[in-house]
């Protein structure tokens, strides 16, 4: 026992990794045997992160110290790297959210039936990496999750993916490569100046950093690189979230996965780049972010405004539920925002101050969950529809509900989900991130605003064009939800209530640790 | 938890489990769904008026004890964590002082607890007065800070509970009959089945179900938050019920079907909501709590002011307006009333509830919650009074005038309706919050009741149409009726008291009284402020205008409403019948009939407690009991604090005896009365003939007004064709796939374009070597393809799983996980 409490984290991380392996050494045709034993294997970190998640309620609530469950090894000693994993409240809820969603993704794609085992093979990679960049604390560790978890996805989406994949892969790719370039710059510079790549070290270190020794360690103005640096670092995150201008792969990538590709990249990997902010890029250049934070909110504020109206705007409805991934990411950023200016400076003197990041970095975190639940809820209900009618064109449907009475009412759920109402989970996000953002942006909160109206505006067009309007008769005969669809889905609709109802449940573990953040 | 205070968490708990159980278990038996939804509401009427009775009590007993203590029930729990933690979040144990709750200092958040009166009754806050008063009220001294949630009931709530229910319950009773239970079934989804019953049945009691548990959770709410809750949720069923035909279609283009009507209801007040919610984001900030128990003491409103200097007051006010527009979208106000009328596609008891018992009736309870900073904006800046009460005057003009036109029955009713809550928007904005409340409790009923007569009209002509096999008629349009008094007696009799309780028939109906009151408000606001009759300090204070204003709009409405409803009732009732449809139409079954008549009475009945004290110059003969009840919800901060500082126009009194608003309101009344019966009463109209109000108004006139002031197509030019351009064009199109796709591409061409030329170049510099290289690598390469039948991306995706577990092979290694 004691020995699996101090490996926790790190099996955690690897048990997908070798759950891939055991699959990919099953024969290419024991389809059956794939399906299910991926789902098992799957269950193992889902299980270990609960672990965590109860041992941190029943022990942990309201403790000082911000990680739990370390582990640090010597690893690439000569450059001052360690393997160093652990969590905190605001990584752990993202690995369950990674645990949770994987095995229902998995589920979701037992009816791919070309080259089952690869699929199964890198949805099980994918976790591992996932999982992995939650809980590295160290930046070179950090760095190669990130890598890693870029190569599943772009295959999942060229071999899988709809039409346009190739395209749409490839501009996934290159785009958060070309993200990453800066970011592995800027990694090796700090981890030059310091002599560590540790992430808690370097936010005492490398914030602290004097000019002169920089200098002479690197013969570089320390400024001038920090600000550099921070840019790389805020590109590189921007692109993964995505914030607005950097979000174009996003539909493109949304549309043309598969179910499970789309499930997860809008559950969990989008949540990389948000976490990238709140782990990294705020703690690491306090004073840049401090400075920038304005136009963060800003950057938000036109993620919501402007996805919110390309949403609505579109016809396709997978398209559609993609651009609502903007707009609600965009509320993230705009909690982020709040972070990055209060982040640092000395609330004694401004108590309210302190009260609004708390609200919004809260905020952030648990719409970062909300919406990983209700996106991958969405995504997965449309892959429903699409499966059945072969088409995605919202012009087209029609009478939907009258043939299918229960998936319209699971749809309209996610969908009431997804738009915010009070007492399903979106709401509770938005409701803090607003709040805390009222203090500093109360501009861009206002004009935020217009962004909320259009996601009522998107979320209604879909159900109406999809579920209302009189029956047409080319889909008369559409076969009702299978059970292993409502397999899926129940789960999530379930955690979507209980967070709307009770966001304590995983609020409180959040907000351990954003306490200590200011 | 005091057993009262377990009672008050429990009133939404019914409706709402009857929501779960009926979707979840008893979708497919329609009697078993009914019956559940029955249990759950009468539970709540129970509960509701249990606690509603011992509020009462409170007041009969001692009516100083409940000015001093208004909140009578109050309890609350940690809902959610937004900072320090210091143990069990709902445990009732104190801990030591937490030594960096900073939320402590915070100004907005001081030594407001004693004002707290739910809590006085526990022991251990007794007992720890002088303690707990060092803690901030939103932050549970004992567990660090946490937004807190809960419930409280006060006279205000007390009269809510008192009524909501109950409507409810007879809305339930009443859609059983409604939906043809027990008749055929119908067959076909989502459009209505003249005469059988709804296939759908199930679906509509889970959602009405839920619609009463979300109001309740409204009206028992302590804070803004669960009232914003409770809003949106509302919001949800109103777009669900409206639409709840959604298959249906109209051959007429012009016709709005129910799934456009329920967008349009949904994105049209939710452009209010969003402006709300930032208003509460910013009343939370400012009072740091959302409780409006704690934020409106006189403390803590000063403590505002002081905190939103340099605008003080006057940035309330702003905060008030911004909740407020929640207010003018829920309660269909001008300009956002537009998605009221077209919500009359959804079956006629959602009409009766969202329209009389519960949702417009929200909007204008969540002002009555927020009055303080009503009263204060209106003390600070006319302007603000010429807003609210600005746009309840015109909106209870507007729609009235546009009510005259109407041929659709139900379609009068709605604009009655907008019309009705413009009476008590003006009635806020003139700070006459019980006339306000009052009138709201009284139309709840009137309209809760016309609406149900309506619905029993349209139930009956559809019957009639059924048996003549006439499917082009419109049910709903009065001049194919007439006649009716005869065939459905009872529907007639009910309806006739509604529509003289709307009307403001004097002294016998409620619909008087609480018009009355709003008019005696408004006059005495006139006199009081601007010809200074009373000696007052405010004589020639520019706010008198506004009651004048107001004065005279509403009594120019209250005329017009007057007429539209007689007209309304002879042209459905009396008479010849004027189609087929009227000719066999019948009365409706005891489902629908027995709660119109149990509705008539409260629509009689419940203006007589609110008899001014000094009715006809009297003393002591009669006493306002509503006046002084739901007076007592603000008396303590509004007459021993904002008055006294100056802050609010004025204390909470009753007015002195005036003659001119009791005569106006007899003369609107029975002149709007009387001209209607000289128009359609006594020589009812012919079949065929044109409506003499079409005759008698300019052509133009009558068109604008039956075009519904052309708003309608407004807003489509202006609003909502832009938004789709913009959205379909402009962000996705030109901005999306033109300029940020466009860049992106071009900076691909050019990367590509620079390895052409770098290839070029290399041919030319290195020539042939490399040629040879690269030649034999390709050569090299064929092979290995052939080798592997073209599997390159699994071979890729092995050597990136291969680099994946070596790596991971080194970590665990040095991880000591093997125990190497």
């Amino acid at each position: 026992m004691d020995w699996l409490l101090n490996n926790i984290v790190t099996l955690t991380i690897f048990t997908p990794i070798i759950g891939a392996l055991i699959v990919f050494l099953l024969p290419d045709d024991e389809k059956w045997i794939i399906r299910r034993s991926t789902f098992f294997l799957s269950m193992v970190p889902l299980a270990l992160s609960l672990t965590m998640w109860f041992i941190w309620a029943d022990q942990y609530r309201g403790m000082a110290g911000m990680f739990h469950f370390t582990q640090q090894v010597e690893w690439f000693p000569a450059i001052g790297a360690s393997y160093h994993v652990g969590v905190d409240g605001i990584s752990l809820p993202m690995i369950l959210l990674s645990t949770v969603l994987t095995p229902l993704a998995i589920l979701a794609s037992f009816n791919i039936e070309d080259k089952t085992k690869m699929f199964m093979v890198l949805l099980l990679m994918m976790e591992g990496a996932m999982i992995g960049l939650f809980a590295s604390l160290d930046l070179m560790i950090f760095f190669i999750f990130w890598e890693i978890g870029l190569v599943p996805i772009y295959f999942l989406i060229r071999i899988w993916g709809g039409k346009d994949r190739v395209y749409a892969s490839f501009k996934f790719f290159i785009y958060t490569m070309a993200g990453s370039l800066g970011l592995l710059l800027s990694v090796q510079i700090m981890g030059l100046s310091t002599g560590t790549f540790d992430i808690p070290q370097l936010m005492d270190v490398w914030v602290n950093m004097d000019s002169q020794t920089f200098l002479e360690t690197t013969g570089l103005g320390l400024t001038n690189v920090k600000i550099l640096a921070y840019a790389a670092f805020f590109v590189a995150f921007a692109i993964k979230v995505p914030i607005w201008p950097f979000h174009t792969w996003l539909p493109d990538a949304h549309t043309q996965a598969p179910t499970a590709g789309s499930m997860i990249l809008a559950g969990v990997l989008l949540k990389l780049g948000a976490y990238g902010f709140i782990r990294l890029v705020i703690p690491m250049f306090p004073e840049q972010a401090h400075a920038t934070a304005g136009l963060l909110a800003t950057l938000g504020m036109l993620s919501i405004v402007l996805g919110g109206f390309a949403a609505f705007g579109q016809w396709d409805f997978k398209r559609l539920v993609a651009y609502s991934s903007i707009n609600h990411m965009g509320f993230v950023v705009l909690g982020i925002a709040v972070m990055a200016y209060v982040y640092g400076i000395d609330t004694e003197t401004n108590p309210a101050l302190r009260l609004d990041a708390i609200m919004a970095t809260n905020g952030a975190v648990l719409q970062m969950i909300n919406h990983g639940l209700s996106a991958a809820g969405m995504f997965f209900l449309v892959g429903v529809i699409y499966e059945r009618a072969h088409t995605r064109d919202l012009k087209r449907f029609g009478g939907i509900w009258s043939i299918m009475p229960v998936y319209g009412g699971i749809l309209i759920f996610t969908s009431m989900a997804s738009l915010g109402l009070p007492g399903l989970n979106g709401f509770v996000g938005e409701f803090m991130i607003t709040r805390g953002a009222w203090g500093p942006f109360y501009v861009q909160v206002a004009f935020s605003m217009i962004g909320l109206l259009m996601t009522g505006a998107y979320i209604l067009k879909g159900i109406g064009e999809v579920l209302h309007g009189p029956t047409k008769k080319e889909w008369a005969a559409l076969p009702k939800m299978t059970f292993m669809e409502h397999v899926v889905i129940w789960p999530l609709m379930i955690m979507m209530l209980v967070l709307g109802i009770w966001p304590q449940a995983v609020l409180a573990i959040i907000n351990d640790t954003v306490t200590l953040l200011f | 938890m005091d057993m009262l205070e377990i009672l008050t968490w429990l009133i939404p708990a019914g409706p709402l489990l009857a929501f779960v159980l009926i979707l979840l278990v008893t979708n497919q038996n329609k009697r078993l769904s009914f019956l559940l939804a029955w249990a759950g509401i009468i539970a709540s009427v129970g509960l509701a008026w249990f606690v509603s009775f011992n509020v009462v009590g409170v007041f009969l007993e001692s009516e100083k004890e409940l000015k001093k203590h208004p909140v009578q029930v109050a309890s609350s729990i940690a809902w959610l964590p937004i900072g320090d933690y210091y143990g069990d979040p709902q445990g009732a144990a104190y801990a030591e002082a937490p030594a960096k709750d900073y939320a402590d200092d915070s100004h907005s958040e001081d030594a407001s607890h004693s004002a707290d009166d739910g809590h006085s009754e526990d022991v251990a806050y007794a007992d720890e007065e002088a303690k707990a008063d060092d803690y901030g009220k939103a932050v549970a001294p004992e567990t660090g800070t946490w937004f807190r949630l809960g419930v409280s009931v006060d006279p205000l709530t007390a009269v809510m509970l008192f009524m909501v229910p109950f409507a409810v319950f007879m809305i339930f009773v009443y859609s059983v009959g409604y939906h043809n239970f027990g008749k055929p079934a119908g067959h076909f989804l989502g459009i209505p089945n003249h005469g059988q019953e709804e296939p759908l049945f199930t679906r509509f009691f889970a959602l009405m179900s839920l619609f009463a548990g979300a109001m309740l959770t409204l009206v028992v709410a302590d804070n803004l938050l669960l009232i914003f809750v409770g809003w949106e949720i509302m919001g949800f069923c109103s777009y669900s019920l409206i639409g709840f035909w959604y298959a249906r279609s109209y051959d007429d283009p012009k016709r709005v079907p129910p799934r456009e009507a329920s967008i349009k209801a949904f994105m049209t007040t939710r452009i209010a909501d969003v402006v709300m919610l930032m208003g509460l984001v910013f009343f939370y900030r400012t009072f740091g709590t959302l409780n409006y128990t704690e934020a409106f003491t006189s403390d803590s409103l000063v403590n505002a002011i002081d905190i939103l200097q340099p605008f003080g007051a006057a940035g309330l006010g702003i905060m008030a307006l911004m909740i407020f527009t929640g207010t003018v979208g829920k309660s269909a106000q001008f300009p956002l009333h537009v998605w009221l009328p077209d919500a009359m596609e959804g079956p006629t008891p959602v009409s009766a509830v969202i329209h009389a018992a519960a949702m417009v009736s929200a909007g204008i309870y969540l002002v009555l919650r927020i009055f303080p900073l009503i009263g204060m904006a209106l003390e600070a800046s006319p302007g603000f009074a010429w807003t609210i009460a600005g746009i309840g005057a015109f909106t209870a003009l507007m729609a009235a005038t546009i009510a005259v036109a109407q041929n659709d029955v139900k379609g009068v009713l709605a604009y009655s309706t907008i019309s009705q809550l413009g009476f008590m928007i003006a009635a806020i904005g003139i700070g006459g919050y019980i006339a306000a409340a009052f009138h709201l409790i009284t139309h709840a009923y009137f309209k809760a009741l016309l609406f149900m007569g309506s619905g029993s009209v349209i139930h009956g002509m559809e019957h009639g149409a059924e048996h003549v096999h006439d499917h082009h008629s419109d049910p709903q349009d009065m001049r194919l009726m007439g006649g009716l008094r005869e065939k459905m007696p009872t529907t007639f009799w009910t309806f006739v008291v509604g529509g003289m309780a709307l009307s403001g028939f004097p002294v016998i109906t409620a619909g008087f009284w609480s018009k009355d009151e709003i008019l005696a408000e408004a006059w005495y606001v006139f006199t009081y402020d601007f010809l200074g009759q009373h000696g007052s300090s405010h004589a020639g204070d520019p706010f008198g205008l506004v009651g004048l204003m107001v004065f005279v709009v509403l009594c120019i409405a209250a005329f017009l409403t007057a007429f539209y409803t007689t007209r309304q009732i002879c042209l459905t009732f009396l008479g010849k019948p004027r189609s087929e449809l009227a000719e066999h139409a019948h009365e409706s079954d005891g489902y629908m009939t027995t709660p119109l008549v149990i509705l008539s009475f409260f629509a009689i009945g419940a203006g007589w407690v609110g008899i001014p004290d000094t009715f006809l110059g009297t003393e002591g003969v009669f006493y306002n009991y509503f006046h002084h009840f739901v007076g007592a919800t603000l008396y303590e901060t509004v007459n021993n604090g904002l008055y006294k500082l100056d802050l609010i126009p004025h204390k909470i009194a009753s007015l002195p005896f005036m003659i001119t608003p009791l005569a106006a309101s007899i003369v609107v009344a029975l002149g709007g009365i009387g001209l209607g019966w000289m128009v359609y009463g006594r020589k009812p109209l012919e079949k065929g003939a044109i409506d003499p109000v079409a005759k008698v108004i300019p052509a133009p006139i009558y068109d604008f007004l039956q075009n519904k002031w052309y708003l309608d197509e407004l807003y489509k030019a202006v609003f909502v064709r832009p938004v789709v351009f913009f959205s379909e064009v402009v962000v996705y199109e030109v901005m999306d796939k033109g300029l940020i796709n466009g860049f992106l591409h071009l900076v691909a061409n050019l990367t590509y374009r620079l390895g052409e030329v770098m290839r070029v170049t290399e041919n030319a510099v290195f020539g042939d070597g490399v040629d040879w290289l690269s030649d034999r690598f390709l050569d090299l390469t064929k092979e290995f393809r052939t080798f592997q039948s073209g599997k390159i991306q699994e071979y890729a995706l092995l050597s990136v799983l291969i680099a994946f577990v070596f790596t991971a092979f080194i970590i665990l290694l040095n991880a000591g996980a093997f125990g190497i």
